[in-house]
């Protein structure tokens, strides 16, 4: 066991300098620079001034230099300066991240409270009605645009409560907080406890089908003690893959929804830094989102093994 | 000395008047709170050109003189002053002298003086030690030869020429005054003026708070606590908001027609207004690339065009056809209907249409035989609409369009490179003044001239009308300029379009400026009656 924690944890640090070498080229090979985009917005080119900026943010250097700057900066807990704010790129990424964890966790934990035991239900209770209903709110769930959806709730509190849930000010105070995230969290978890449901309901439906669920019926196992003790743990394994593919997706791809009911967590700011091309920002956005999804992988694969002891036992 | 003095009086009882007239007595407090479109560049107006920085930024600055922020139109005679008390032109016009407001003080306790005056347009210039990091106006002050002061309280501007415009621009919200001892690295990012709002915080995808100057040296102004701009980017959202009552006014100049209706259909009380904003799409032709060099093909271009198709598909009916300058009512200098249906392409379509297929027949060009080409423009839809209206117009006349979406970034820098050879461009104009618009989009050598049109007549032409006091004089001048312009195919005017902006019964004194989009939001008189 000890010794696949320490090659998993190498393979992550692997795979997270790839991802930074991956970030910083392909940011430089996207037309234009931050230069361009400052002379852009102001409906001219002087390239003598353009040039001049260009030295002056050190991104007229050759891309090893720049990049050897980054990393042996971040090494020294350095992010560098945000081109647009000119404040250090730490000052600007810190705040925004609580944000987008606080809607991030809130919707995976509807997915989950919902996604889990309706699935697990759609199975047991298959081609019923319930079942029947089940399957095509999941379906709406998963068919349905959040940009729509997120406008329509929006449109919805504004006709029938004359107020809106987005956010204008930062939310005082914990329920004030949850107020405010879960309108949200609920309309990117739908989709999300959808995609949940379905998979626990077909994973579910392969597990009840297996030899052993029948040999524990037929020893007289009760049906809660069959569906909920031997067929969930072993269903569960496709199940976490998504939870954790979901929640490393919910912290940096909440793009739509961060737009909509105008949350200003990381996605909507990385993509405003895409835009300006403010290389500091993106740079350590995208690695913060790589060590989340990273991190979230490396426990998966913890969690696979608690789940299912034959991979403890292969490693 | 030809004396015109502007009493700070005379300007106080117009904003009396104008304030009795909409409402009762104003009152003291409260948040406004708008919605903003985007997070700007930077706050600091003069190293910008878009009206995403003036809007949030023009209260937390003066300048010398500015327009009367409650006359609808921008013109010479609405100037009224502002750091300056009054202002006197010499008797040869070469120079413009201010008496400054005595007792007015920066956001940090340092005094204004006539030293600052000087700091501004030494940055501007490019004469300081402290520079912009970029400078898009500087041009429009190049006649400006030498700033002097006469002790703390009285500057005086030195012209190469004269050129009566320079007050128009001074009056422009684009040019505030900048103090000596603040960096214009600072001024991007912690501002310090000596407006009617301080600077509180700028959050990126946020919001930006102003909060109440209580040293304003207006006394009693101003009537609001603060101002919050809270960043909305998504428009359906930001209307919501407005509607729920989360915000109080919109962002200026982002409500179409259909919104505006949409807006009034959910919130009935909600005072809305449209009009112009000056800003135009333009047809950009680069005739320096074969076969664009060829004048009779730019001219077949220009005679494809259906301005009213344009105005109907993209503003609902909402814009108007015009040249270079603002057509009127609203617009001081624009040619007069009359004027306009004599230049080819403005009158009968059918007719133009005719004669540009004769001219491209006798080119080589048929129905068969089509001139293929690309039309860039940047990749945004206030651009992309238009560029595909033109497309299907150029079909009328042998030319086989595509379009060439480029990236946002890339536009300006491509257009500068010449790496194009029609173009769909939209240009704003900061004042509604000829010199600005003659200046920066058809001089020769002008860093916004993206056709590189250049001829040197008509720029002959240009420094006449500059220096010509009589305005009545100036305007003949001036449409004649215009009328030549749209003859030259310099850069022919599709369409000049209008927006409007909505904001709640309770927000009193608001006035929305009909011929420019840069100059009206210094807010010091707006209050709220709630």
């Amino acid at each position: 066991m000890g010794s696949y924690l320490v090659r998993r944890f190498f393979l992550m640090l692997l795979t997270l300098f790839g991802i930074s070498v991956l970030v910083f080229v392909m940011l430089r090979l996207v037309p234009g620079n931050i230069a361009d985009i400052l002379f852009d917005a102001a409906g001219m080119i002087n390239s003598a001034d353009k040039h001049d900026l260009e030295r002056q943010l050190g991104i007229d250097q050759p891309i090893i230099v720049q990049y050897a700057h980054w990393i042996g900066g971040l090494a020294h807990g350095d992010l560098g300066y945000s081109y647009v704010s000119e404040k250090p790129a730490i000052q600007e990424i810190l705040p925004r991240i609580p944000i987008t964890a606080k809607l991030a966790g809130l919707a995976l934990m509807f997915s989950i409270v919902f996604g889990v035991p309706l699935g697990v239900l759609s199975a047991v209770r298959q081609n019923s009605a319930l079942d029947y209903v089940l399957r095509v709110v999941s379906l709406s769930g998963l068919s349905m645009p959040a940009f729509w959806l997120g406008l329509l709730i929006l449109m919805a509190f504004v006709h029938f409560f004359g107020t809106i849930p987005i956010y204008t000010n930062p939310p005082v105070g914990f329920w004030n907080s949850l107020a405010l995230y879960s309108v949200p969290a609920a309309a990117v978890g739908f989709r999300s406890s959808a995609l949940v449901m379905r998979l626990t309901r077909s994973s579910m439906l392969e597990v009840l089908r297996q030899d052993y669920i029948r040999t524990a019926r037929a020893k007289g196992a009760s049906d809660q003690n069959v569906n909920y003790h031997h067929a969930l743990r072993n269903a569960l394994l496709p199940v976490v893959t998504v939870i954790g593919i979901e929640a490393a997706f919910l912290m940096g791809g909440l793009i739509v929804t961060e737009t909509v009911f105008n949350i200003p967590g990381i996605a909507r700011f990385l993509v405003e830094a895409i835009r300006w091309r403010d290389y500091p920002i993106v740079q350590n956005l995208v690695m913060f989102i790589a060590v989340v999804a990273v991190s979230i992988n490396f426990l998966i694969d913890l969690l696979y093994a608690a789940l299912d002891p034959r991979i403890r036992y292969a490693s | 000395m030809t004396i015109k003095l502007n009493a700070l009086a005379a300007a106080a009882l117009a904003v009396v008047a104008v304030t009795g007239a909409q409402a009762a007595e104003p009152k003291s407090g409260g948040i406004l709170r708008f919605y903003h479109r985007e997070t700007p560049p930077s706050l600091s107006i003069h190293e910008e050109a878009t009206f995403s920085v003036n809007v949030p930024a023009m209260g937390l600055y003066n300048n010398l003189v500015v327009y009367d922020q409650h006359k609808a139109q921008n013109s010479m005679g609405t100037i009224v002053p502002d750091l300056a008390d009054s202002w006197a032109w010499s008797s040869d016009n070469l120079s413009l002298s201010f008496k400054l407001h005595q007792g007015v003080k920066w956001h940090d306790g340092q005094p204004f003086t006539s030293k600052d005056v000087k700091c501004t347009f030494d940055l501007i210039q490019g004469k300081g030690q402290d520079k912009f990091r970029k400078n898009p106006r500087k041009d429009l002050f190049k006649n400006v030869t030498d700033v002097t002061t006469n002790g703390d309280y009285e500057v005086t501007l030195h012209l190469s020429r004269p050129q009566p415009s320079i007050l128009a621009m001074l009056a422009s919200g684009y040019t505030p005054m900048y103090s000596c001892h603040v960096t214009a690295a600072q001024m991007r990012t912690t501002p310090i003026g000596t407006g009617p709002f301080k600077f509180v915080e700028f959050k990126q995808n946020e919001s930006i708070k102003l909060t109440k100057n209580s040293d304003y040296f207006k006394k009693g102004l101003p009537y609001l606590d603060g101002i919050e701009y809270t960043i909305i980017p998504n428009r359906a959202t930001a209307v919501l908001a407005f509607v729920a009552g989360r915000i109080d006014a919109t962002f200026p100049s982002e409500m179409t027609s259909a919104l505006i209706k949409d807006i009034k259909s959910q919130d009935p009380t909600a005072v809305c207004e449209i009009g112009p904003i000056n800003v135009n799409s333009n047809l950009i032709v680069n005739r320096d690339k074969p076969p664009f060099d060829n004048a009779d093909l730019r001219k077949a271009m220009a005679l494809s065009l259906d301005r009213k198709a344009f105005i109907d598909i993209i503003f609902q009916g909402q814009g108007d056809a015009g040249g270079a300058l603002l057509p009127p009512p609203e617009g001081v200098w624009g040619m007069p209907p009359d004027i306009l249906k004599t230049i080819p392409g403005y009158g009968d379509v059918a007719k133009s249409r005719e004669e540009a297929r004769g001219i491209m027949a006798k080119l080589g060009y048929s129905a068969d035989k089509p001139l293929k080409i690309k039309v860039s423009t940047r990749n945004l839809a206030t651009y992309r609409d238009p560029a595909v209206v033109l497309i299907d117009q150029l079909k009328t006349v042998y030319i086989d369009a595509e379009l060439d979406p480029v990236e946002s970034s890339a536009w300006f820098a491509k257009v500068a490179r010449g790496d194009y050879s029609v173009g769909l461009n939209l240009t704003g104009n900061g004042i509604d003044d000829p010199d600005q618009a003659f200046y920066e989009n058809y001089a020769c050598g002008s860093e916004r001239n993206y056709t590189n049109y250049c001829n040197k007549e008509i720029e002959a032409l240009f420094d006449k009308q500059s220096v010509e006091t009589d305005v009545e004089k100036r305007k003949k001048l001036v449409w004649d300029i215009d009328k030549k312009l749209q003859e030259d195919v310099a850069r022919p005017i599709l369409m000049h379009g209008r927006s409007g902006m909505c904001w709640k019964p309770y927000v009193k004194n608001m006035t929305i400026m009909n011929n420019s989009v840069y100059n009206g939001f210094r807010y010091e008189d707006v209050w709220l009656d709630k």
